[in-house]
């Protein structure tokens, strides 16, 4: 699969990150890499393998309905950039 | 050219477990912003998640009783959006495995039409944060209380043709989620959420318009405005020549508008993959036996009971069984009073009305069923007449538990007077108050015992026992 420019905008986009022209080239090829990486593996015959969507056996990992208390809100606003006294504070979401 | 509109609906409902879906963080909604969270729910890099096993159990009920398939084999995955109400940056959900599918519920709507509604798939998922946008300056405030709250998302087949039916619908998962306990339905709490997918199509046609989703509709007011106003502007559009365009549209309650959010072309890529961070759960085949064998009594089948076993009308029993609270306040007081028609006239003339009149919902109404029926004891006495009987229920529907019947009486002075030497005093004291009505009744103006009655029932304060008040009346009179 080629990775065209136009790829590389969306992905960007995406994952709100600002590319420039420079960027966006070397993503390209970057991407592009890891991409026919891929493609190794996608060449190998499965047809007789079950798909498989987790790596580990482990079925039914479930914890009883029961409250413990939450983390004290200073602790929690204090990993983010900008808060407020009760919230975290992110650019505006709308016009 | 007459239209048709077909609906299908998306309906997002909180599931009443104490804790969150993937955390042990409590889901009482409310709480001062950001105190229900911990590193989980703010999606702390390297936290796991774990499932909480009651969420399975609510929702397998929910399957069950939407006459669903339910999925033995259940994994959940991720879908990525970059958007602040989730700070994990995707949320998780089941995109591949719904855990029910192909399902059906009947509703009745208002004007007595009876259809099915197909289920399409019912997913469990995570829900989003709120936020708060500065409305002067350049910032939004995130609040990730209701972050992680368990939800199901329940997709209909589109087999909507109007806003009655689509309030039906609402109206009957409320009801059955309410008797399984599985949760409270409020809209205006946003505990359950409807978003609409309408489309247009001329009267006969068997193809289905382009469709537009409508989300952000929080009342069954508002769904009623909602639909009416997107259909009318689709068959606007149609008639004159326009076409109408897939999107997702965001109703304005206060404007009465329905507004573009964003179109097919520049729709979400979400980018599901299998959530690597939950392993599979089987559901197995002793969990849904087990609540097959274990469903409430729903409202349909307490109709019917209300109506064959207590003699009331099905109308009647319909409002009764429509709420899971109100039925439980009928069933309980009957078992008490053995008085189904009483209690029944009760619930239906004054619960509802003030109910209506204060804005009280079912679930809050703080009656004891003990003291009501010993209110209908009182009240099909012949101790206090109808009038009284309202002044003292009013009294006893907004009291705490030990409100005293008996001395409310007493102190009020509401008890039927039916002393006949009293009465005859009473009697005699507007006869001769009124000398120029006796004169009439004299005349032959029999007409005038009803004042003299209304009279002697004012003298008393309401009190008297009418039938003795007429006897005497007439006596009295008999001897002028
Ligand atoms: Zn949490």
């Amino acid at each position: 699969m080629k990775i065209t420019k136009e790829i590389v905008e969306s992905v960007a986009n995406l994952s709100r990150i600002k590319l420039d022209e420079a960027a966006t080239v070397k993503m390209q090829t970057e991407l592009g890499a890891v991409i026919d990486y891929m493609e190794i593996l996608n060449s190998l015959d499965t047809k007789e393998i079950e798909p498989m969507s987790h790596i580990f056996s482990l079925n039914n990992v479930m914890r009883d309905d029961l409250i413990k208390p939450s983390i004290d809100r200073q602790e929690i606003l204090s990993n983010a950039p900008d808060h407020t006294d009760e919230t975290f504070v992110v650019p505006k979401t709308v016009g | 050219m007459n239209y048709e509109i077909v609906m299908g609906l998306e309906v997002h409902v909180e599931l009443a477990t104490k804790t969150k879906i993937f955390c042990s963080c409590t889901t009482e909604f409310g709480g001062a912003p950001n105190t229900h969270c911990c590193p989980v729910c703010t999606g702390m890099p390297g936290t796991l998640p774990v499932f909480n096993k009651k969420v399975l159990e609510y929702a397998v009920k929910a399957g069950v009783a939407l006459n669903c398939d339910i999925t033995r084999y259940n994994k959940f995955d991720r879908k990525n959006y970059f958007y602040p109400d989730l700070p994990k940056a995707y949320q998780i959900s089941q995109l591949y495995l719904p855990f029910a599918k192909n399902g059906s519920i009947d509703i009745k709507t208002r004007s007595g039409l009876e259809k099915t509604i197909r289920i399409h798939e019912i997913h469990m998922e995570e829900d989003a944060g709120k936020l708060i946008h500065s409305p002067t300056g350049n910032e939004t405030f995130t609040d990730y209380n209701r972050c992680g709250v368990p939800l199901i998302e329940i997709v209909s087949e589109p087999d909507f043709r109007s806003a009655e039916d689509v309030i039906a619908y609402l109206e009957k998962l409320k009801t059955t989620f309410e008797y399984l306990g599985i949760s409270d339905c409020k809209m205006q709490e946003g505990s359950m959420r409807a978003d609409v997918n309408l489309s247009v199509r001329p009267n006969g046609s068997e193809k289905i318009g382009t469709r537009t989703e409508m989300k952000n509709i929080n009342s069954f007011k508002a769904i009623e405005r909602a639909i009416a106003f997107e259909s009318a502007r689709q068959i606007e559009l149609i008639e004159n020549g326009g076409e109408v365009i897939q999107e997702t549209r965001r109703w304005d309650d206060n404007k009465g508008l329905s507004i573009s959010m964003r179109s097919k072309e520049d729709a979400q890529d979400y980018r599901y993959f299998p959530e690597p961070d939950i392993p599979p759960i089987n559901i197995s085949e002793e969990l849904i036996e087990e609540i097959k064998n274990n469903q409430p009594e729903f409202a349909s089948a307490k109709v019917l009971r209300y109506v064959n076993d207590f003699g009331i009308t099905r109308a009647d029993a319909e409002i009764i069984a429509s709420s899971k609270y109100i039925a439980k306040i009928f069933e309980d007081t009957v078992a008490i009073c053995n008085e189904p028609k009483e209690v029944r006239y009760w619930i239906i003339n004054q619960i509802m009305y003030l109910m209506n009149d204060k804005g009280i919902l079912p679930e809050d109404i703080n009656l004891s069923c003990e003291k009501f029926a010993e209110f209908i004891k009182i009240a099909t006495s012949d101790r206090i007449n109808r009038p009284t009987a309202k002044t003292v229920f009013e009294a006893m529907f907004f009291a705490s538990h030990d409100f005293d019947l008996e001395k409310y009486i007493k102190d009020n002075g509401l008890e039927q007077v039916d002393d006949t030497d009293s009465i005859r005093e009473a009697v005699l004291g507007v006869l001769s108050a009124n000398p120029n009505t006796v004169k009439q009744y004299k005349n032959g103006q029999t007409k005038v015992v009803g004042f003299f009655v209304g009279q002697v029932m004012k003298a008393t304060q309401g009190k008297a026992k009418p039938d003795t008040v007429n006897k005497i009346v007439a006596e009295e009179l008999a001897k002028l």
